[in-house]
């Protein structure tokens, strides 16, 4: 699956042996840091989440491989907690801090038919780095 | 994987001998064809698990074994405390003590089929599975902390379970040694509506028949006649063991590089046994256990409540039930001598041979019920513990068919409408809020069950009892 939303941004899904692996691209790494967490929705369901109420939320980590992490696991917090999706993602990275904004609405079993329960983003397979051509990816393997 | 890369010590069992900076071999158990299939990963991973502080003979790989986070799925690994041991958060894995009961249900096939769409509808409906489904039960923070400390025993006290069931539930039902105050706020949170239910991905409740049986003499003991119908329920610690696993993780991370263990992989982060986090992880991840257990006993109660409805007065006993993720203090015989352990099973299950002091005494003389789930639809096997287990991989076994190709490869073959309806053609059905969900969870994407159970029984690991095939499968 490989979905570029433009050029410079865009996420994928990556195979795993059990689970999955999500990988987002974008001219900064809060941008690739968005993109993946549109991977991570579209690994529970790839109808469209609506987004009618926000989520704030704070990470920090000893570097910014384990903020990713940290910020996908933040938003499957949320999701559990809350019963909710989210459809839209905005992130500002300040060294190791966080902060985001996520968007969206109460699940809704028929019209989002979840395919499955992220447990946890994992260490495994997990890279953030700017890329030769410029751009940054984020990625890591999620446990489903 | 390349054959060449081991040392062939007989037909299922493949050894790599220890190099700087393995502290010990990698054993893998399993056939030829299985071991030529798995990924390269699990080479990898099971000789990273060598490396770790305090391991005791070797690094072991179950004949289901996949590429897993850390650890091995399949993984196990015993440490010793007293020499620099460790307990690693990544080497029990996210779903902690994610595991299978089998229930009797005493009714034959022929008692199911009148009423198998009817009964699929029912628990489809009765038992809270899938993603954004909710549980009846919300827990304040003392019946948590209750939960937490009581596991399955807790359970019962509340009316959702049987005492009786105590007994044939590992621990007795309750871990002890759990601390719920070592379990986060975040943790607790994630789990204030979740008892009861099922989750998703490859968890599932089935309704299986007894197909085929290997053993008369242990089948008798375990209940298991041919035709008979079982209850079949695979589950974990939900939101609550996810929550630890992924913050102890974190911190583990930082602990291990503190105590100067380096890490091959971040992923098998972990703490001395003998710390401060090793001793707070240990009683976090226990009081998970416990909510696993208490978890399936209360789904064991719900299937209960569907089968009276239908079968008045019909009477569900639980055979067993066993845990996979766990890492758990075990005294084993090792070069002749008593030691306790702590052993990691990751995607492996505990198998005690005959005469185990922790099996009830109507198990004890034939051994521990084994619970091998397969894909839904090619069935499962019911094992039984072998006196030689311990010996082999401290009385471990497989756990599952696991899987041959990722989800994503699974989307791309089949459809999971298609699947559905090929399945009810051959007497399965599937209950699933999702049919992607199905897609990915294809029969097609799993390992040969068969060979899986096959390799175990020739390696000493655990012996074929009995096979079962689904009728009715409940997916989340």
């Amino acid at each position: 699956m490989n979905h570029s939303a433009a050029p410079k941004a865009g996420w994928e899904h990556f195979p795993h042996d059990a689970d999955v692996g999500v990988r987002g691209w974008g001219s900064t790494a809060g941008e690739a840091f968005e993109q993946a967490a549109r991977a991570l929705k579209e690994v529970v369901t790839h109808a469209e989440v609506r987004t009618q109420a926000a989520v704030e939320v704070k990470c920090d980590a000893p570097d910014i491989e384990i903020l990713f992490v940290e910020w996908l696991n933040a938003i499957i917090y949320e999701m559990a907690v809350r019963k909710m999706l989210f459809g839209r993602f905005a992130v500002r990275i300040d060294g190791t801090r966080l902060t985001g904004t996520l968007w969206g609405e109460q699940v809704d079993v028929a019209r989002h038919a979840p395919a499955c329960e992220p447990k946890g983003a994992t260490y495994t397979a997990l890279r953030v780095a700017k890329e030769s051509d410029g751009r940054w990816s984020a990625a890591c393997i999620v446990d489903v | 994987m390349d054959l060449a890369r081991f040392t062939c010590v007989d037909a299922t069992t493949w050894r790599i001998e220890p190099r700087d900076p393995m502290r010990v071999p990698v054993i893998i158990y399993a056939d030829e064809n299985l071991i030529r299939d798995m990924d390269d990963k699990v080479y990898e991973q099971a000789v990273n698990v060598a490396t770790l502080p305090g391991i005791v003979k070797a690094s072991y790989a179950m004949p289901d074994a996949h590429w897993g986070y850390g650890f091995p799925i399949g993984g196990v690994a015993a440490f010793d405390p007293d020499h620099g041991g460790i307990v690693s958060a990544g080497g029990v894995g996210f779903d902690i003590s994610c595991g299978v009961r089998t229930m009797l249900t005493g009714l034959k096939v022929a008692d199911i089929l009148p009423v198998q769409k009817p009964l699929a509808d029912s628990l489809s409906r009765q038992i809270p599975a899938g993603v954004g489904s909710r549980g009846g039960i919300t827990l304040d923070p003392v019946e948590m902390d209750a939960m937490l400390s009581g596991g399955a025993s807790w359970a019962v006290a509340r009316g959702w379970g049987e005492a009786r069931d105590l007994e044939r539930i590992e621990e007795v039902g309750t871990m002890a040694g759990a601390r719920p105050e070592c379990v986060s706020d975040r943790a607790k949170e994630r789990q204030r509506r979740e008892m009861g239910t099922l989750g998703s991905g490859n968890h599932y409740l089935e309704i299986q028949a007894v197909a085929e049986i290997f053993d008369p003499a242990v089948a008798q003991v375990f209940g298991l006649v041919q035709d008979d119908v079982v209850v079949t329920i695979h589950c974990g610690s939900r939101g609550l063991g996810h929550q630890i696993g992924t913050e102890f993780l974190k911190e583990m991370v930082v602990t291990a590089k503190e105590a100067g263990i380096v890490l091959p992989d971040r992923e098998l982060a972990c703490a001395p046994i003998n710390s401060e986090v090793g001793q707070r992880y240990l009683g976090a991840m226990r009081a998970a256990i416990n909510c696993a257990l208490a978890n399936r006993e209360i789904l064991g109660h719900y299937s209960r409540r569907v089968f009276a409805h239908f079968f008045p007065g019909c009477d569900l006993r639980l055979l067993f039930d066993v845990s996979h993720n766990t890492c758990k203090v075990e005294s084993h015989v090792v070069d002749g001598k008593r030691r306790e352990l702590f052993v990691h099973r990751k995607g492996a299950t505990r198998a005690f041979g005959p005469g185990h002091e922790s099996l009830p005494e109507a198990l004890r003389p034939v051994g521990q019920p084994v619970l091998i789930g397969g894909s839904m639809g090619t069935g499962s096997y019911i094992l039984v513990g072998d006196a030689a287990g311990e010996q082999k991989a401290f009385s471990s076994a497989c756990h599952g068919a696991g899987r041959a190709m990722s989800r994503h490869a699974a989307l791309k073959q089949w459809s999971g409408r298609k699947i559905v309806d090929d399945l009810a053609q051959q007497g399965i059905l599937i209950r699933s809020p999702s049919t992607r969900g199905v897609a990915e969870e294809a029969p097609g994407a799993y390992k040969d069950v068969g060979a899986v159970v096959a390799a175990a029984e020739h390696a000493g690991l655990a012996r074929r009892v009995a096979r079962l095939r689904p009728l009715i499968c409940v997916k989340g």
